[in-house]
């Protein structure tokens, strides 16, 4: 497969008065041509500081990219100057948001925001941005383009809105595609219609797509693969079968038992994950979910746990694959869904330095 | 079961009379016994927060009752009337950054119902409200000098709690109370809330989007779409045999956490049409089954009636 986006050892820090806040330490993942990688995490994780890293939108001050690189078809994008990013960003990567009120211009018509990339990147004509952007409206499923064009985005409802910004995003056929939590603000069924149209828009340009979000349903529907972050971390990476049949990571047990499932006893407590996230100024020593686990051991408050592979597509970042480490078993939810994948080796290996992991 | 709330036709119109009048309720009744948690879904727009803003008099009733032990909630009341009433009815709001006084003390929040109410005789019984209401919802006594600010989005919403428990209610009306939380987050808050119900014999209206955890914290679950109730069934009913076409589209918009149903679910889109309602139908809640309600015609109820038949 074709890597579009090979993201190595990414540290992103940000200065304020109490300290350095180490959002994003030592971030490693890539993203093939065509897929759909989902990255989950809660708040905090540092998901969006990631991604937004990635389009190179961390506010510099008080954020900095500290170390590591973004390969963008072989090219670093990390030391790029402002200049050279503004013809990456919107023409090559594209990103959507959560709130499509706050990402569309409240004071500028729907039909000039829509011709604005097209122009500025694919240097179309007036005219010609003009058909293309009524095209694209027709694409992401509204009708009347022509109408719908001379209108404002508060004429437009949630899910419609959220529409023109996907319409905005895939103007220049993006070869990246990054949607940080892009239904969250949208009622259930409006989510299918939009998941079901990111889908179907993949698929006939081919663009790779990272999306954030903290809902698991989402996730088992839209991704190829899966990231699990924690802390600035990714701790568990693999496809989206690897990550729901058979996680490894106790975090992402956590995630996977903390949502009630339709079988769920109306009796039993949930098993939320106890205590709060990091605090990333001083990030804990060795494992940071260590505090927050049940299956913590001694080693975990001491040293940082390595990588080990489980296949070829699944990378856990945790001492409980070590071969010393006692057996455990996962909360019920995950036994109930677990089941043996053909592509596991024996016994999990350390991946190696330098080793690309996933 | 003893009743603690009847709602009777209740119906709640805004901009009545002009052309852009919107019927947010359009005449619902149902009721909600003591002890049980009542769930209430929809779509945004669907009127299930309205509903439980009239139910607590944030808004004054187009039409219809509510009452509450017997008594009606919108009749014209004393203000002595409608102190009382107001401790025994409290709210849990949906964004708990925008529901706590940013200038306040987190003991002031949480005390300002015991104050309304002269619930504490001195300070220091105030004081030893606050911190016992700040440890029944997992914070501390510590919390009780910050500011609300310094807490994170479950922590606040714990803090929207324990305001609300300070004046002892029988009844809260949780509206969409976790959908701005982490997943995670949202276990702690659910569990709180069925802990403290258990300790304390509190009924909820539990208003969300979020089926799944609905259907985990509900005795029951009412479905709204347009102002009207169109389902009310127990909860595990709700999922084995839901009858009415909303909520069966409602249901199959859900995705769950499993890529292999996920890969099979298909999308079923609810169209108001498909009921064919002639003009002499009358369109009402019927009881299809014991619990069960459908808002239907006749004819759709005999319908619905044989899914129950043959299922046995």
């Amino acid at each position: 497969m074709e890597k579009v986006l090979d993201v190595k050892d990414l540290h992103v820090s940000f200065d304020l008065h109490a300290g350095e806040v180490q959002a994003v330490r030592g971030v490693d993942f890539h993203l093939e041509k065509g897929e759909t990688l989902a990255i989950v995490g809660e708040s905090g994780s540092g998901k969006s500081v990631t991604t937004k890293a990635l389009m190179r939108l961390i506010p510099n001050p008080p954020g900095r990219i500290k170390k590591g690189q973004i390969l963008f078809d072989g090219r670093d994008l990390a030391p790029l100057s402002e200049r050279e990013m503004e013809k990456i960003r919107g023409k090559e990567m594209s990103m959507i948001f959560q709130d499509p009120m706050t990402s569309l211009n409240p004071t500028m018509k729907i039909g000039k925001q829509i011709m604005e990339p097209l122009m500025k990147h694919q240097k179309l004509s007036k005219q010609e941005a003009h058909k293309r952007a009524a095209e694209l409206l027709v694409l992401v499923g509204l009708q009347n383009p022509e109408m719908r064009m001379k209108q404002f985005p508060h004429q437009f409802s949630g899910g419609q809105r959220q529409r023109i910004v996907i319409a905005i995003a895939l103007a220049c056929n993006p070869k990246v595609l990054i949607a940080d939590e892009p239904t969250t603000a949208l009622d259930v069924t409006i989510q299918a219609q939009i998941l079901e149209l990111m889908k179907e828009l993949q698929k006939k340009i081919d663009t790779a797509i990272i999306f954030i979000t903290h809902d698991l349903g989402v996730v088992a529907n839209v991704a190829d693969r899966v990231a699990v972050m924690y802390g600035g971390q990714i701790v568990e990476t693999g496809t989206v079968d690897e990550i729901f049949y058979d996680p490894r990571h106790p975090y992402t047990w956590g995630l996977l038992s903390s949502m009630p499932s339709p079988d769920t006893d109306h009796e039993a407590e949930l098993r939320a994950i106890p205590g709060t996230p990091p605090d990333l100024i001083n990030p804990p020593k060795g494992d940071a979910f260590a505090l927050r686990s049940e299956y913590a051991m001694a080693i975990d408050f001491e040293q940082e746990p390595p990588l080990y592979k489980v296949s070829d597509t699944h990378f856990v970042k945790s001492w409980l694959l070590h071969e010393q480490a006692p057996h455990v078993e996962p909360p019920e939810i995950v036994k109930l869904q677990r089941r043996s994948l053909p592509g596991n080796y024996e016994k999990p290996v350390l991946a190696g330095e330098g080793v690309d992991n996933g | 079961m003893d009743k603690l709330l009847e709602i009777k036709g209740l119906k709640q119109y805004f901009n009545e009379g002009k052309p852009n009048m919107v019927k947010a309720v359009d005449d619902i009744s149902f009721d909600i016994y003591k002890g049980e948690t009542l769930g209430l879904v929809g779509e945004s727009g669907c009127g299930k927060s309205t509903t439980g803003r009239t139910m607590i008099r944030l808004y004054d009733a187009t039409d219809g009752q509510v009452l509450f032990n017997g008594e009606n909630v919108h009749g014209k009341k004393s203000r002595k009337e409608l102190m009382q009433f107001n401790r025994k009815m409290q709210m849990i709001f949906q964004d708990p950054y925008a529901s706590l006084n940013p200038r306040m003390k987190v003991a002031d929040i949480i005390a300002e119902g015991i104050d309304i109410h002269g619930l504490a005789k001195s300070k220091e019984e105030r004081m030893k409200k606050v911190y016992e209401l700040l440890e029944t919802v997992g914070l501390n006594q510590e919390h009780a000098s910050r500011y609300p600010h310094e807490f994170s989005g479950g922590q606040r919403q714990r803090l929207g709690i324990a305001r609300a428990l300070a004046v002892e209610p029988d009844f809260i009306i949780a509206d969409e109370p976790i959908s701005a939380l982490d997943v995670s987050i949202q276990a702690q808050v659910v569990n709180l809330m069925k802990k403290l119900q258990k300790e304390k014999g509190l009924t909820y209206l539990f208003i969300a989007h979020d089926l799944s955890m609905v259907k985990y914290i509900s005795d029951r679950i009412g479905v709204m779409y347009f102002g009207k109730l169109v389902e009310l069934a127990p909860s595990d009913v709700l999922y084995k045999n839901l009858l009415h076409p909303y909520t069966k589209s409602l249901l199959s918009a859900i995705p769950l956490p499993d890529p292999d149903y996920e890969r099979s679910r298909t999308r079923k889109v609810y169209s108001p049409d498909v009921h064919g309602y002639s003009a002499d139908d009358v369109v009402e809640m019927r009881e299809v089954a014991p619990g069960h309600y459908v808002y239907c015609s006749v004819k759709e109820m005999k319908k619905y009636q044989e899914t129950y038949e043959t299922a046995r």
